[in-house]
């Protein structure tokens, strides 16, 4: 059975950037900083093109922001996404109006899944795919991810590590939780969320960058789906994290064993 | 006005979770910013003794909802409990500590409610109408202090962040009686547990992580960590390898820790890493490159292969016994 699957693409710091408040304490320094497709959103759109590799169907990426985001979905283009969707937003939002904007994309778009970033590596908030499954009504299997491991046979084959039932009904999803794994079954349509482990992105080849430039973004507006972009959370302040004094270089084991027990009395 | 519930959590066997008791904390915090009281939720097969062994630890009453549909924790199942009770006690504030659990319910429990939230909360700011939080962001190169706009409000607690709260007489314990959904959607198939003799990795006092510069071999981390009745941590790459179950992940998108004492071996220390550990009273590292970053948050750094000072370290400890 085909799958239509809807993924997302949020425009992020790359995780290498280094990160500094501005001297006004309300926000960063975008100086010499470098975007990309929020990791945890890229993973979900390889486990998208995998399900879709073995069971037919398409896969649609969306992003909100400002023009930039474009670069984020024809990444996602370029990886093998079918289509892309812009919903135009400037200025601050928050999880809210993420979610309702999403919702109003599903709603149009119907897909089975819709397959999102456990969270963003920006807000680390951690909740829009939970948001989008209540508003939906649908179930919610949030941190996908495999017992095998990123350098296992079934990760080399590209095999999707989520399951799709024989009367292709519903998903088995093995969720990373405190204390080890469990294993879920959630009806479709439903929200999964990714969690590191569930997959090792592809990169895009030449030919897919090519071919992404002629692949369709279509565009929509908060307003235009009827949604009121003001956000309830308001950040007022931004700040560097305490400092750890900087500590010293010991010369050997027994120099540490005599600091550890008789300095921090951490023995 | 300004009641906050907070979501009571359980470990596999049944018993009450620790972290728990460090979001009752964050919640009497909010209760006095917000001229509120404390109430809890446990939510389970049979609550009752969950319930019970909360119940002293500073909330005024524990609502026990006991359901077959509330085995799992299952988000779908369990919010619409946990919104129902908030409303019932007039909540201005429902929480919960940020563990799987609390990531995957507490956000549904909001949009439940259209509420607005804020993940793994640090501290509490203020008071009245002026009450915020502060949480880290881009993996904690950044705290953030955020406000909350609306009559009701979600939160998760990062433990390592609010003391545990103490025993301070009982509350009351209250049958709170949670409807079945209509249709039943997500299914619980299977829980398949890490088995370690070891203590929790987010409760032990002493961890000792490896990274990638063990090239898998754990045995000298495992060794040393067994001498002081440690957990054994990894960092992300290990995971990645297949190295160690996920679960012993630390980092930013792993497990958050605040031991008395850190070490970490053969760790480089990505910023990813060191949010997930820098709370910890003293951190040792052991690493070959003494350019690796880990040393720059290091209160005493030996720079050294970890396959030679690990089992000095054990056999050090142990013959000081």
């Amino acid at each position: 059975m085909p799958l239509k699957i809807l993924v997302t693409a949020k425009r992020v710091e790359d995780s290498e950037s280094k990160i500094k408040v501005n001297p006004a304490g309300n926000g960063i320094v975008g100086e010499g900083l470098k975007y990309k497709i929020n990791p945890f959103d890229e993973i979900g759109v390889e486990e998208a093109l995998r399900l879709v590799a073995k069971h037919g169907g398409e896969v649609v990426v969306v992003s909100i922001g400002t023009k930039d985001v474009h670069e984020q979905l024809r990444h996602a283009l370029a990886m093998g996404a079918n289509r892309a969707v812009w919903v135009n937003h400037t200025g601050p939002m928050d999880q809210l109006g993420v979610a309702a904007c999403l919702q109003k994309v599903v709603e149009k778009e119907k897909p089975d899944l819709a397959l999102l970033g456990k969270q963003a590596i920006d807000d680390d908030q951690n909740q829009v795919g939970q948001y989008l499954a209540e508003w939906l009504g649908w179930a919610q299997a949030t941190f996908a991810s495999k017992e095998e491991s990123l350098e296992s046979e079934a990760e080399k084959s590209k095999t999707p590590a989520i399951k799709l039932a024989a009367d292709g009904k519903s998903i088995s999803v093995v969720r990373e939780v405190d204390g080890g794994l469990q294993t879920v079954e959630s009806p479709l349509p439903c929200v999964a969320t990714t969690e590191l482990r569930l997959n090792q992105p592809r990169y895009a080849s030449l030919p897919g960058i090519m071919k992404a430039k002629s692949k369709p973004i279509e565009e929509l507006t908060p307003a235009a789906l009827g949604v009121d972009m003001a956000p309830r959370l308001t950040v007022t302040k931004m700040v560097p994290p305490p400092a750890r004094k900087a500590g010293i270089k010991v010369p050997d084991v027994a120099t540490l064993i005599e600091k550890l027990k008789n300095e921090a009395k951490a023995l | 006005m300004g009641n906050v519930l907070i979501v009571v959590e359980a470990n596999t066997d049944g018993s009450l979770r620790k972290a728990t008791l460090n979001a009752i904390t964050a919640g009497q915090q909010l209760a006095k910013a917000s001229g509120g009281e404390v109430h809890a939720i446990a939510l389970a097969k049979d609550a009752t003794a969950l319930a019970n062994a909360v119940k002293e630890y500073g909330v005024k009453v524990v609502h026990a909802a006991s359901a077959a549909h509330l085995e799992h924790a299952l988000a779908e199942n369990w919010a619409p409990a946990i919104a129902a009770a908030a409303q019932a006690i007039n909540a201005e504030w429902i929480g919960a500590a940020a563990t799987t659990v609390g990531r995957d319910v507490v956000p549904r429990v909001a949009a439940k409610l259209k509420a607005v939230m804020a993940s793994e909360i640090l501290s509490v700011e203020g008071s009245g109408a002026d009450v915020a939080l502060t949480r880290p962001m881009w993996a904690g190169a950044v705290i953030a202090t955020v406000k909350l706009a609306g009559s009701v409000k979600c939160f998760t607690v990062r433990a390592t962040e609010f003391a545990a709260a103490e025993k301070s007489g009982a509350g009351e314990v209250k049958v709170f009686a949670a409807e079945a959904p209509a249709r039943q959607l997500t299914k619980f198939v299977g829980f398949k547990e890490v088995k370690s003799a070891r203590p929790a990795l987010t409760e032990a006092k002493v961890v000792i992580a490896g990274g990638r510069g063990t090239k898998g071999d754990f045995k000298p981390i495992e060794g040393l960590a067994d001498e002081l009745g440690a957990a054994v941590g990894a960092s992300r790459a290990v995971c990645d390898a297949g190295w160690q179950p996920n679960d012993l992940q630390i980092g930013q998108t792993g497990k958050v820790v605040a031991p008395a004492l850190y070490v970490a071996a053969g760790i480089s220390g990505a910023i990813q890493h060191v949010a997930g550990m820098k709370s910890s009273k003293t951190i040792v590292a052991i690493n070959k490159d003494p350019d690796a970053p880990i040393f720059q948050i290091a209160d005493y750094g030996l720079v050294a292969d970890l396959f030679k000072a690990i089992p000095e370290m054990q056999a050090a400890i142990k013959a000081a016994k």
